[in-house]
């Protein structure tokens, strides 16, 4: 036991280092200004600039309403494409009309990136806060609404003759099989969904925002403050991950009999 | 303790059942004609693919007959209903319902109270010996439990028919024989018209009132066999002599009519074990 304890502590010194390693890297590349002919540190801050510039971010007041923004942007639209996939999805999924129906045109604008949707996006809303919600909402949909299809789908045909065998009727089944029996796979939707969403947000608040983590990113481009591009991509990555953390974890809640090995798959 | 039986007569004539569509359709079942009693424990017996689970499936009203008539208590057999419970081979408990929950889930689909349903289903896991495993999910219990827990969650719904797809297939022999007795022990304190389909020459002399025995696909009945051995019955008889006898009768059977390629496994819902609905 000891043994083992000892082994993990030294797996751990090894990944420390290994980003502090990373660190001092990036330290001597921004101070000696390296230029390597293809790629330049010259205009790049150091972790010594970009760490003053987090603390300086975190007590100014902008702070909020930049992070607020984002996270009321993302939810609304998350929240609305979890709805209307996971409903979609399930309608598809049970019912051979309402696939017929529906597929078709879900199919043609599959393909089309959510970010494609901007300049269209703009122009349709007449707030550019309502067209980044759509694109965030766009982006979220097909992750969920495809995974709850194939969730759906997968659901194994047994189950379902037992529950109709059991006096099951069809709104009970769908409650209480086909739901619980996609559930695992509408929660990798949700995941991943979690992460185009706010990948597409971040791209819509650089081209339309105002306010928004993403806006405060490309603000600091054009203002020349450097060192803010870097908070500002390290604080998309904590909010994503922090998201998809919750998510995983409230998943993992709710389909208590599905092993957490399987549900990262 | 044991409770009249509630019915449970089948009679069936002339059926015939048809699986697959266009080219690939072909008759499962040909002519079938036998009656069984209420009460009865019938084991319907025949190599893989001859249609016996089909036949079973039709009786739970997951597959339509073609041809013939199919009663159950005077009435034709029109889709699934808890009083046609059906147990099939491999696991279809709810891997998201406690084992208590699942033998629960009748009673809630008719509209028991949370606390009603929840003593009907501790009752019943008692029957079955899993008072001590209630609160466990399915996947944390053995095969033999998961089949004493699906037997339990139809059990619970007092069918007039418990219709059995190769129950105890899946599971080592001694567990197997267990189960056997186990099944027959629960008989007597429920009891129901039990059709139990194996391809087990064993498992059927073991169990059964009365033998169907069926040939190779298309299949048709060959001979019922009436067992003459008492209840209740001691494993012991699986030795005797009498029980040689008909197990090499039985065999005989099979063979004389045994296809050099055997066939894919029909499942009571149609073509392959996976098909969909």
């Amino acid at each position: 036991m000891a043994h083992s304890s000892e082994a993990r502590y030294g797996r751990w010194i090894v990944r420390v280092s290994s980003v502090a390693v990373c660190l001092l890297a990036w330290q001597a590349a921004s101070a000696c200004h390296i230029n390597l002919g293809i790629v330049t540190f010259a205009n790049v801050p150091a972790p010594t600039d970009v760490l003053a510039a987090a603390i300086e971010f975190a007590e100014s007041p902008k702070v909020f309403s930049h992070i607020g923004t984002s996270l009321m942007r993302v939810f609304a639209g998350y929240a609305i494409a979890a709805i209307v996939g996971i409903a979609i999805g399930l309608a598809i999924g049970r019912s051979k009309r309402a696939s017929d129906f529906l597929s078709p045109p879900l199919e043609l604008l599959r393909p089309i990136p959510a970010v494609a949707w901007i300049p269209l996006a703009v122009l349709m809303f007449p707030s550019s806060e309502l067209s980044m919600i759509y694109i965030t909402f766009i982006g979220a949909l097909f992750p969920i609404l495809l995974n709850t299809v194939h969730g759906v789908e997968n659901v194994d045909p047994r189950l379902v003759a037992s529950a109709r065998s059991l006096g099951g009727t069809r709104g009970a089944i769908l409650r209480e099989v086909i739901l619980p029996g996609a559930a695992p796979s509408i929660v990798t939707g949700l995941a991943v969904g979690m992460g185009t969403s706010w990948f597409c947000l971040i791209t819509a608040e650089m081209i339309s925002g105002q306010f928004g983590i993403g806006y405060f990113t490309w603000e600091s481009y054009t203002l020349q403050n450097y060192a803010d591009i870097v908070v500002g991509m390290f604080l998309i990555g904590v909010l994503g991950m922090g998201s998809s953390y919750l998510l995983r974890r409230i998943g993992g809640a709710l389909t208590p009999w599905h092993t957490p090995e399987e549900l990262r798959r | 303790m044991s409770a009249l039986v509630k019915g449970g007569r089948i009679d069936a004539e002339h059926v015939s059942i048809a699986l697959g569509r266009g080219a690939d359709a072909f008759e499962a079942v040909q002519d079938v004609g036998f009656t069984i009693e209420p009460g009865e424990l019938v084991c319907i017996l025949g190599p893989s693919g001859c249609g016996k689970s089909t036949l079973l499936g039709a009786l739970a009203g997951h597959i339509e007959i073609a041809k013939g008539k199919l009663h159950v208590d005077s009435a034709p057999v029109s889709g699934p209903h808890p009083d046609r419970g059906i147990v099939f081979q491999h696991h279809t408990l709810f891997p998201w319902k406690t084992a208590r929950d699942n033998v629960a889930f009748g009673p809630k689909m008719r509209g028991y109270g949370k606390a009603e349903r929840r003593r009907l289903a501790t009752e019943m896991l008692e029957l079955v010996g899993l008072s001590d495993f209630a609160n466990r999910y399915p996947k944390q219990l053995s095969g033999g439990m998961q089949q004493r827990v699906e037997i339990a969650r139809v059990l619970v719904n007092r069918p007039r028919l418990l219709l059995m797809d190769e129950p105890f297939g899946a599971l080592d022999a001694l567990t197997r024989l267990m189960m056997q007795e186990l099944l027959l022990a629960i008989w007597r304190h429920v009891p129901t018209t039990i059709v139990f389909v194996t391809h087990d020459i064993d498992e059927a002399l073991f169990l059964a009132d009365r033998i169907i025995v069926m040939s190779p696909r298309p299949g048709r009945i060959l001979e019922v066999i009436k067992v003459p051995f008492e209840r209740p019955r001691p494993t012991e008889i699986m030795a005797s002599a009498e029980f040689g006898k008909l197990k090499a009768h039985c065999l005989g059977l099979l063979r004389s009519t045994q296809d050099p390629h055997p066939l894919q496994r029909l499942s009571p819902l149609g073509i392959a074990a996976g098909a969909r609905l």
